[in-house]
């Protein structure tokens, strides 16, 4: 015991030692909250615009038109008068990516209108560019709903009830809280936790196994009169340390990128207060286990420092497949999922996120599970320092 | 005391050690010669208990290296071919690190490493960093780092590989106290002069067997030769005949 502890002492030393080490760990536990706020930030800033600020759109034969005009115009979509003269040139515009979209008033409108009949209006838009199709709907629905105005108002006038000609009222009711809107947005939480807490368990772990033994001191080290299993469980706990530590570094930073990002806007709500992150915190805990399991145990098969950073490289990849599977097949949590790594704390940090309550028993689960399965790891790293290949 | 009898191992179709036996007395530097590839490391490596012989068995202070390394690595001290010195730690941490390893408690380790850097006179590097270190100099930490147990036996593969002139002296010295001092010193070397000037015994072995052995006089004896590289050379040619 004593060794295992004195092992775990100066595999933290030197690692702390380490300025690149430490920098590049807190680097990739900044790096996810970093982006997600960047990205977020983006993002909820151009829903806000987007979907308040006044657009301005070229209307051809907006003369013809007035009172659409004026309709648009109370929902904040400007004619741009005279902008074009013929649809052929809005056409054009358009197809250039010039214009995102336009409208064109048939010469007949007025007539067809007086007349009770269909009046022709085009929207003039090019489907394939995703950037203008938040204008266009706008349009679209400003239309529709000065459509059916007009609708109303001539059946009005023949003396029929409005109601006849809509059969169905189709009434929106989401059930979505706040927070379960933002489960979406907060998709890629545990992915970046766990590439956190990977990255800060990667140096020690590349390090104290065959960093050391390119350095040539695993030598002398197995000449001490130590087990090989305390060797390995120092090492071990070491990885976990550090694996912890960025853990902790990660949800904070993501609780303080939270708290600054308007979400409330975008009527999203993530609440990462002290408990949540103590949740979240508890629930990711048991990877820093399995992480320092699966490191230590890749990287005592390797034989240099830089086969040792390529595998660990793409082991590190291992435990984000599960949650790339559920995020592109949604499915609710059952105890059997719980049993798998990196699955069980996604959908578990999921629930947190969404403010429900998580099952006692789930959580036990995807604990025990992921313990026992690093454990594994762990006697597979012991098992290859007991072999004599460990130094040849 | 290191006793070996009839030890052989293989690596794959190699044979690295075949039927090396020998005998190395507490208070006697036991020199191990022999050219690159001769299987002096390995021999090294098993009495360290780093890796295991196929066959035969080796004791040190009676105690089986194969049956209770645990017990055996508490009792010597060993310098491998690298230095191995953790760069990021000072000579000073080194030390105690291995010290602690040994079963000692913190106070204690803290103690023996202080004796250990004024033993050695290495003082002026205790407390700089191991990466800044000269050869030589990893070297004597090193040394340093497996003497602070202050073991009976002292094993050192090519301890003086690489050294220049004060500090293989430096290290003569050390080797020379330890006898004094009624050690166990065990090194190997392909330098044979400087075997010729610290060993009482020699053990001159060639394609992983014992070419030849006994006191530098006694193997002038037996080859004839007036000198011991002379006598190296013809040992190590009629062992390749003998093949």
């Amino acid at each position: 015991m004593n060794a295992i502890v004195t092992v775990l002492r100066k595999e933290v030393r030197d690692t702390l030692r380490d300025r690149r080490a430490v920098l590049s760990s807190l680097a990739g536990a900044l790096f996810g909250p970093a982006l997600f706020a960047v990205f977020m930030n983006f993002t909820v800033e151009r829903t806000i615009d987007e979907g308040e600020a006044a657009i301005e759109i070229p209307v051809v034969n907006a003369a013809d038109a007035p009172n659409l005009v004026g309709y648009l115009g109370q929902h904040l979509i400007e004619a741009k008068e005279a902008a074009f003269d013929s649809r052929e040139e809005l056409r054009a515009s358009v197809r250039r990516g010039e214009t995102e979209v336009g409208l064109v008033i048939d010469k007949q409108f007025g007539t067809a209108l007086g007349e009770g009949k269909a009046a022709r209006v085009w929207i003039v838009a090019d489907r394939a560019n995703a950037s203008a199709q938040t204008a266009v709907a706008r349009v679209r629905g400003a239309l529709r709903s000065y459509s059916s105005l007009v609708g109303v108002l001539r059946l009005q006038l023949r003396g029929v009830d409005p109601g006849v000609a809509r059969p169905l009222a189709i009434l929106n009711d989401d059930v979505s809280t706040p927070s379960g809107r933002s489960v979406l947005l907060l998709g890629a939480f545990t992915y970046f936790l766990l590439f956190a807490c990977f990255l800060g368990g990667l140096h020690v772990a590349v390090d104290s196994t065959a960093g050391e033994r390119e350095r040539g001191s695993l030598e002398p080290l197995l000449t001490l009169p130590v087990s090989r299993g305390a060797l390995v469980a120092g090492k071990f706990a070491a990885t976990a340390f550090f694996m912890a530590v960025a853990l902790i570094i990660g949800i904070a930073a993501f609780a303080v990128a939270v708290d600054y990002l308007p979400l409330a806007e975008v009527s999203m709500d993530a609440d990462l207060g002290l408990v949540e992150c103590a949740m979240a915190f508890a629930v990711l805990v048991p990877i820093a286990v399995l992480g320092a399991g699966l490191l230590n145990a890749v990287t005592a098969f390797t034989k240099s420092f830089k086969e040792a950073q390529s595998y660990s490289g793409i082991a590190m990849l291992l435990p984000t497949l599960p949650i790339l599977l559920i995020i592109l097949n949604p499915m609710q949590p059952t105890i059997s999922m719980m049993l798998v790594p990196s699955l069980s704390q996604h959908l578990l940090i999921t629930s947190i996120v969404k403010a429900e309550s998580i099952d006692p028993l789930y959580f036990a689960v995807s604990a025990t599970s992921t313990v026992a399965i690093g454990a594994l790891f762990g006697l597979l790293a012991v098992w290859r320092y007991r072999s004599e290949k460990l130094l040849v | 005391m290191i006793e070996a009898e009839g030890l052989t191992k293989r690596f794959g179709d190699v044979v690295a050690m075949d039927d090396v036996s020998f005998r190395a007395d507490d208070g006697r530097v036991t020199g191990l010669v022999g050219p690159n590839g001769a299987g002096k490391s390995t021999t090294l490596r098993v009495l360290c208990t780093v890796i295991k012989a196929d066959s035969g068995r080796a004791r040190v202070d009676g105690v089986d290296v194969a049956a209770r390394p645990l017990d055996v690595r508490r009792q010597i001290g060993a310098l491998p071919h690298l230095s191995g010195l953790y760069p990021n730690l000072s000579a000073r941490e080194n030390i105690a690190y291995y010290a602690e390893m040994q079963g000692m408690p913190r106070r204690e380790a803290g103690r023996a490493t202080r004796t250990v850097i004024d033993r050695l006179g290495i003082g002026d590097l205790s407390d700089r960093r191991a990466k800044g270190f000269s050869h030589g100099q990893s070297i004597r930490v090193a040394l340093a780092r497996a003497l602070v147990h202050r073991p009976q036996t002292v094993i050192l593969d090519e301890p003086t590989n690489g050294l220049d002139v004060v500090a293989t002296r430096a290290l003569r010295d050390v080797i020379l106290d330890l006898r004094r001092d009624g050690r166990c010193v065990l090194f190997s070397s392909h330098v044979m002069q400087e075997v010729a000037m610290l060993c009482d015994e020699l053990l001159i072995i060639s394609e992983g067997r014992v070419a030849i052995s006994g006191t530098p006089d006694e193997i002038l004896r037996e080859t004839g030769c007036g000198d011991l590289e002379d006598a190296f050379v013809a040992a190590i040619s009629s062992e390749r005949e003998s093949k």
